[in-house]
């Protein structure tokens, strides 16, 4: 019949249009700035420091280990390890510079860091006018507060942060085992020296 | 010819050439002509050219140009880490991540030796068809547009793809840049109410199906412009080793999925579609079919998932060495056999390191359908090709 295509081809529009007062599985858009859907858990965006108590500086979790550094595919992260005066290494980044142009948000580094000291932002909204310096973050600009970390991602920050809880007190065991005079040191204060394993994905 | 001639004149050079016509008999009659399609027409789905000759609106003579999108993906691998390949990976077909994942995943396992739990494998078998769900809704919708179905069409073909994406941002944390698989697993497991969500999402999706089929298969518009297009026949679709979709819709009955049974496809009841006459409607209807197929995998698989373990105990992050040798790792992806292909010398990064692409290989019988086709019939036939620039260029 002619016009048939047309009959129908309306009918299913007339569906869609009707159909979007009232299925929400056919009206899926927001009207954004104003309207903002929740993020997801596992969302990722680029990668930030986390720092444990209010000082970014102090607190700061990364050790300078550069393992990101030499891991990250593309290449956008670049560290300069502190030392004192006498040229001792601090066990502290000096610079921890890490360029958002270059970055693709793969999560490799936060995958390869033994101290999840680098985790995943979930912050989008970061254009910037200057093409250069804008998108080039340094430490003070990465690092970010654990509570951040819980806000953002809370189902893993919990885990993270009672894994970390589990070191230390194997850490403080084996320096109260090494404080005692020289008794049998159990296999956990043998292991409790070296970092963290990588993150292995925790089965439900 | 007075064409050529005047520009020749004025020193500028021309994106078209006029040629006389040869008839067998030697007689100059009537006019070619060549013109330049691409690279940034917006039929050709990304940066592609195609040199073409016409004969009034005919094809007389079509080349391929490609290339405009080289990223080196190959020669970085060579200089990365294992891993490091696996970020780029999603990057090759950007609508397909997790299979592309999966494939080279399934590569550098073969080089290590390294054993999937069953958890992963059956994660690794969702996210895959929930991909070639979106794939192919996707490329139904731009096969519309193609033919002149501006907008409408896609938009309901995206919409459905969106919520797909909105479970693997759930799942992996990236909409189309997954990163997911892992050597011997996958990187996290899933959240608990992400198996309640794609169940919901797989129940739903044949009342998409159903509704785009109503509004398309039976139009007479698209039947007049596809039936009869872009005719493959088989014997040369098995000469140009065509694969996926664009092989089955001439008769040909090669699926890796059952031919290769990698990962645990032999567990799960589905058939393969096969297309009768090679054109365009048959490619179209394949990939219908196809997704009807793979919603009963997924509903399958999301009922029999088990709980344990995501990946290999033995497989590591950080300085992973696989032993020296070679290993080949292909799957069926959406868009035909993706294969990794791996030379390793035992050192951090792979000696050799080559992806045949299947949106590639599909091309470059593009000459032969498209031959006495006029150029609207070219778009839609390059539309049923369904290529992605990113894999073709690499």
């Amino acid at each position: 019949m002619l016009g048939e295509g047309i009959i129908k081809g309306m009918t299913e529009t007339a569906r869609n249009f009707f159909g979007s007062y009232i299925d929400s599985d056919r009206l899926v858009t927001v009207q954004y700035p104003e309207q903002r859907l929740p993020l997801k858990e596992n969302t990722r965006n680029f990668p930030f420091l986390v720092h444990d108590g209010d000082d970014p500086e102090k607190g700061l979790r990364c050790v300078a280990c550069k393992i990101c550094e030499k891991e990250c595919p593309p290449q956008c992260i670049f560290i300069v390890l502190e030392r004192d005066e006498k040229g001792k290494p601090q066990k502290h980044p000096k610079v921890f510079d890490l360029d958002i142009s270059v970055c693709m948000s793969c999560q490799i580094c936060v995958e390869v860091c033994p101290f999840d000291a680098i985790k995943m932002d979930t912050e989008f909204e970061l254009s910037h006018d200057d093409r250069f310096r804008g998108l080039l973050l340094d430490k003070k600009q990465l690092a970010k507060p654990n509570h951040y970390y819980h806000k953002i991602h809370p189902v893993e920050a919990a885990e993270v942060d009672e894994r970390l809880a589990a070191e230390k007190a194997k850490a403080e065991a084996k320096a109260k085992a090494a404080a005692a005079p020289k008794p049998a040191a159990g296999p956990a204060a043998a292991t409790a020296g070296k970092p963290a394993a990588p993150r292995q994905p925790v089965p439900a | 010819m007075n064409a050529t001639i005047e520009l020749e004149a004025t020193g500028k050079k021309s994106n078209f050439e006029i040629l006389p016509k040869v008839t067998p008999a030697g007689e100059i009659s009537g006019e070619f002509l060549e013109v330049s399609m691409g690279p940034h027409h917006p039929s050709t789905h990304g940066v592609f050219r195609m040199d073409v000759t016409l004969d009034g609106e005919r094809v007389v003579k079509l080349k391929p140009v490609f290339g405009y999108l080289h990223r080196n993906h190959e020669k970085i691998a060579e200089g990365t880490a294992y891993l490091a390949s696996m970020p780029y990976t999603d990057r090759l077909d950007y609508f397909c991540s997790m299979t592309n994942n999966w494939a080279y995943a399934l590569a550098v396992e073969k080089l290590a030796g390294l054993q999937v739990p069953e958890r992963a494998e059956y994660i690794r078998v969702i996210t895959a068809e929930l991909t070639r769900l979106q794939n192919h809704a996707c490329l139904c919708g731009f096969l519309l547009q193609d033919m002149g179905a501006l907008g409408t069409p896609l938009m309901y073909a995206f919409r459905e793809r969106e919520k797909i994406l909105d479970l693997f941002e759930a799942l992996s944390g990236s909409r189309m840049m997954c990163n997911y698989m892992r050597f011997g697993g996958c990187r996290v497991d899933l959240s608990p109410g992400w198996i309640e969500e794609t169940k919901r999402v797989v129940e739903n999706f044949p009342r998409f199906l159903d509704e785009f089929e109503r509004l398309l298969s039976e139009n007479e518009i698209l039947i007049a412009r596809t039936q009869g297009v872009g005719v493959l026949p088989a014997p040369l679709a098995i000469n140009a080793s065509i694969t996926g979709p664009m092989l089955r819709a001439s008769g040909v009955n090669y699926d890796l999925r059952k031919a290769d049974k990698y990962g645990i496809y032999e567990r799960f009841q589905f058939r393969v579609p096969l297309g009768d006459h090679g054109d365009v409607y048959d490619r179209y209807m394949v990939r219908v079919l196809e997704m009807r197929e793979s919603l009963k995998i997924l509903q399958a698989a999301l009922r029999d998932i088990p709980p344990g373990p995501i990946s290999d105990p033995k497989a590591k992050v950080r300085n992973f060495r696989p032993k020296a040798g070679e290993a080949y790792g292909r799957i069926e992806a959406p868009k035909g056999e993706l294969g990794f292909y791996l030379i390793s010398d035992g050192s951090p990064n792979p000696y050799r390191y080559r992806v045949r692409p299947p949106s590639l290989i599909n091309l470059t019988i593009l000459e032969d359908m498209c031959l006495g086709h006029i150029i609207p019939d070219v778009v839609v036939i390059l539309g049923s090709v369904d290529i992605v620039l990113g894999e073709v260029d690499r």
